[in-house]
């Protein structure tokens, strides 16, 4: 047999089909049965006839909002300093904001558990405060990164050309630096909404008992409920395809209209 | 007269400490004029147009605008707009909304808006194009759009950034004479800034030569191409000879070896660069040339050939009615108000040095190892110890002494160890038989060179001065 380039990707597709693809469909599987194996929707219909699992459902919308709202709130004009701002190394200044992503996660948590401990003397008094904080701080790289590279890109002539016609310099970012880093706005906000939603080890470690989606997973998986999780696994699946289907089209418009201009 | 609108007044424009990029600059600007400001790239023409538009503030000096002055002014308050090099539009909105930004920000009302985009479209000629996106749109048009988007506002003054460097050649030619009757129909006082000089001479009312952060020369396009101030702005606008000469009688130039009647006079024995534009110089019988020499070169032009004749060891570069062969013999005559004369800065090359301990004489450049019984003639060195004739000893330490050399008597090489001093070139005129350089060293200190070679601008090469080709003279 000869050697093609095509041969090149089997390794893909094997690893696709083995890690991606099988899982998922087991999944699936589980989500699609009760406990004798039969086919039955039932699990879907618990979830949304369970007040309790609408409720986190909500909870987990009102934490991924409130942190997705609080990073963009403190990255954009981060990341607008970084890129336009006096520094001669922005770049440099970049990599130290995102470097702590590389110490371990529940390390960075618990440091910062520890310092919030000092301020508020117990946890326990504010554990919707304490979660967002912690969320933001886990989160606020995500949003950075792709704003930066956005804003980065933005010619600095559209600045003094707005200036020029007599804007005033927040009626420039409004008018026209905004709108225009909308892709890094939205594929920000999709980096940090979506985890947001199942990182339930934030709230345990600052020790919100409630539940959001990714503890109600857990949950159900440690009582061995693997029918009624996988479930929502899966409704959560679709609601993460039809969040970046949505912004993917956002996104897909500005970019349009920003083919065959030099920027 | 027309009142002034604009005036520079003294401007300085230094990024770094103590490099000026601007220095010194004066300018009056009448209203509804349409002024050019030209030179070479990097000559400070566009810090200029910046700071009119308020983009950069002068680090000294006024910008008066009717007489108040307005150089902290932020842009958004000024009534003056730009049309950016890059056009600068917005490309998240359609033509409609980039056009009508600047009303929008006015709080104009929705059908005034309406009708001036209407109208900025039908000056720009793109009717109808309200709704499209700019990156349906090509080069030329976006252009437009840039200047429709800049004149809706009726600003006082219009600002133009090289608008027309991204366009094809005929695109250009096209937008020149448009921009031309824009800026008749809107009686708007334009300020155009490019390097192309034909452009210049074709569009404006009043050229600006600027080089090296300073007025060259300032004055209508018939001023500047018929009387240039200085051979810089000679070379750069048109092609022109240039030669080196001396006045010999009066109304009477010697230039390649021939005496000429001009209409500039200057004494006898000034020292002169004589410019003769190529359609000045006629071609004639060898019999009855003043200057006779063979064709090293034609070249058709389209409407003339350009035909280049070596006499004795000068190029003359002049215009033919038609193509002729290599080596044949013509004569040359130039008529007396063809001949353009400009007095030569002798300024040039004079250095002020300090003898040391070490009985060197140092330079802002370089140090040199000085023959003192040069700068002192008749003096006697004993024992490293430097002596009047008649025995009195000298103290040359701290004596500031004058050096002079020729630019003829330098040589270029891109050695830098075989020079005195070492710089980039920032200046080439061709003058017939040789180049005439400007060496600048790293220490801003001009170099001017004679050399036979062609180097190009932004060589790093070094200057040969040979020793005894300098002139000294002790300064008292």
């Amino acid at each position: 047999m000869r050697f093609s380039r095509k041969n090149l990707n089997i390794p893909y597709v094997l690893f696709l089909l083995l890690f991606v693809i099988l899982p998922l469909l087991v999944v699936c599987y589980y989500a699609l049965t009760d406990g004798q194996g039969q086919w039955t929707l039932q699990n879907f219909r618990n979830f949304f006839t369970n007040g309790k699992t609408l409720g986190t459902l909500l909870y987990s919308v009102v934490i991924a909002l409130v942190t997705t709202v609080v990073c963009l709130l403190v990255a954009y004009p981060t990341a607008y300093l970084l890129a336009k701002g006096p520094f001669r190394r922005g770049g440099v200044l970049l990599v130290l904001l995102v470097m702590p992503m590389w110490i371990n996660f529940t390390l960075r948590i618990t440091a910062v558990k520890e310092i919030l401990n000092v301020l508020e003397g117990n946890l326990a008094y504010h554990p919707f405060f304490n979660t967002i904080f912690c969320m933001t701080y886990d989160f606020l790289p995500f949003m950075i990164m792709p704003l930066y590279t956005s804003i980065s890109k933005l010619d600095d002539q559209l600045w003094e050309a707005a200036q020029d016609l007599g804007a005033r310099w927040w009626q420039v970012m409004w008018k026209v630096i905004i709108p225009m880093s909308m892709p890094g706005i939205i594929s920000g906000v999709t980096m940090v909404f979506l985890p947001a939603m199942t990182n339930y080890v934030v709230l345990d470690m600052v020790y919100n008992s409630t539940y959001i989606m990714g503890s109600l997973i857990g949950s159900y998986f440690s009582a061995y409920d693997w029918h009624n999780g996988s479930m929502i696994s899966v409704i959560l699946l679709l609601l993460i395809f039809v969040i970046s289907g949505l912004s993917s089209k956002v996104a897909g418009d500005q970019t349009e209209q920003r083919g065959g201009v030099t920027l | 007269m027309a009142e002034t609108i604009i005036e520079l007044r003294n401007i300085t424009k230094c990024y770094e400490k103590d490099t000026a990029v601007i220095e010194g600059y004066n300018l009056e600007i009448k209203k509804g004029e349409f002024v050019t400001f030209l030179g070479p790239s990097g000559c400070g023409k566009t810090t200029i147009l910046r700071m009119i538009g308020g983009f950069e503030s002068p680090t000294s000096g006024e910008i008066l605008l009717h007489g108040e002055d307005i150089s902290k002014v932020p842009p958004n308050k000024r009534p003056i707009n730009t049309v950016f090099q890059k056009y600068a539009l917005f490309p998240h909105l359609n033509i409609y909304d980039n056009i009508a930004f600047g009303l929008k920000l006015k709080k104009r009302s929705k059908q005034e808006i309406d009708q001036k985009v209407k109208h900025a479209l039908e000056v720009v000629d793109l009717e109808g194009f309200e709704q499209r996106h700019i990156s349906t749109l090509s080069g030329g048009q976006q252009q437009r759009i840039a200047i429709a988007r800049a004149i809706v506002n009726e600003p006082e003054i219009l600002l133009l950034d090289e608008p027309l460097g991204a366009l094809d050649y005929k695109m250009r030619k096209e937008m020149q004479l448009e921009l031309k009757q824009m800026h008749e129909e809107l009686g708007i006082t334009f300020i155009f800034v490019t390097h192309d000089q034909e452009e210049a001479l074709t569009m404006s009312d009043k050229i600006v030569v600027m080089a090296d952060g300073r007025i060259q020369q300032a004055g209508t396009p018939e001023e500047i191409y018929d009387e240039p101030s200085n051979a810089f702005v000679a070379d750069f606008i048109g092609e022109s000879n240039i030669f080196n000469g001396v006045m010999t009688g009066e109304r009477k130039v010697t230039f390649c070896d021939q005496e000429f009647v001009c209409v500039d006079d200057y004494p006898v024995g000034t020292k002169i660069e004589a410019v003769i534009r190529p359609e000045d110089a006629v071609l004639t019988k060898p019999e009855i040339g003043k200057l006779k020499g063979e064709v090293i070169s034609s070249i058709f032009k389209g409407t003339y050939y350009e035909i280049t004749v070596l006499h004795g060891k000068n190029e003359i570069v002049v215009q033919g009615q038609r193509d002729l062969p290599k080596g044949e013999s013509v004569g040359i005559n130039i008529e007396p108000d063809g001949i353009h004369v400009m007095p030569y800065d002798i300024a040039k090359n004079h250095f002020t040095g300090i003898i040391d301990d070490e009985m060197r004489l140092r330079f802002v450049d370089n140090s040199l190892k000085v023959d003192m019984t040069r700068i002192y003639p008749g003096a006697v060195l004993k024992d490293g110890l430097l002596y009047t004739g008649n025995g009195n000893y000298i103290a040359t330490e701290g004596v500031k002494v004058d050096a002079y050399f020729n630019p003829a008597d330098a040589d270029l090489s891109d050695d830098p160890e075989a020079g005195t001093v070492q710089g980039h070139i920032v200046s080439i005129i061709y003058k017939g038989d040789h180049y005439s350089y400007i060496v600048r060293s790293k220490n801003e200190v001009d170099y001017y060179v004679n050399d036979e070679y062609l180097w190009n601008i932004g060589d790093y090469v070094s200057v040969v001065i040979p020793e005894d080709k300098i002139v000294y003279h002790v300064k008292s």
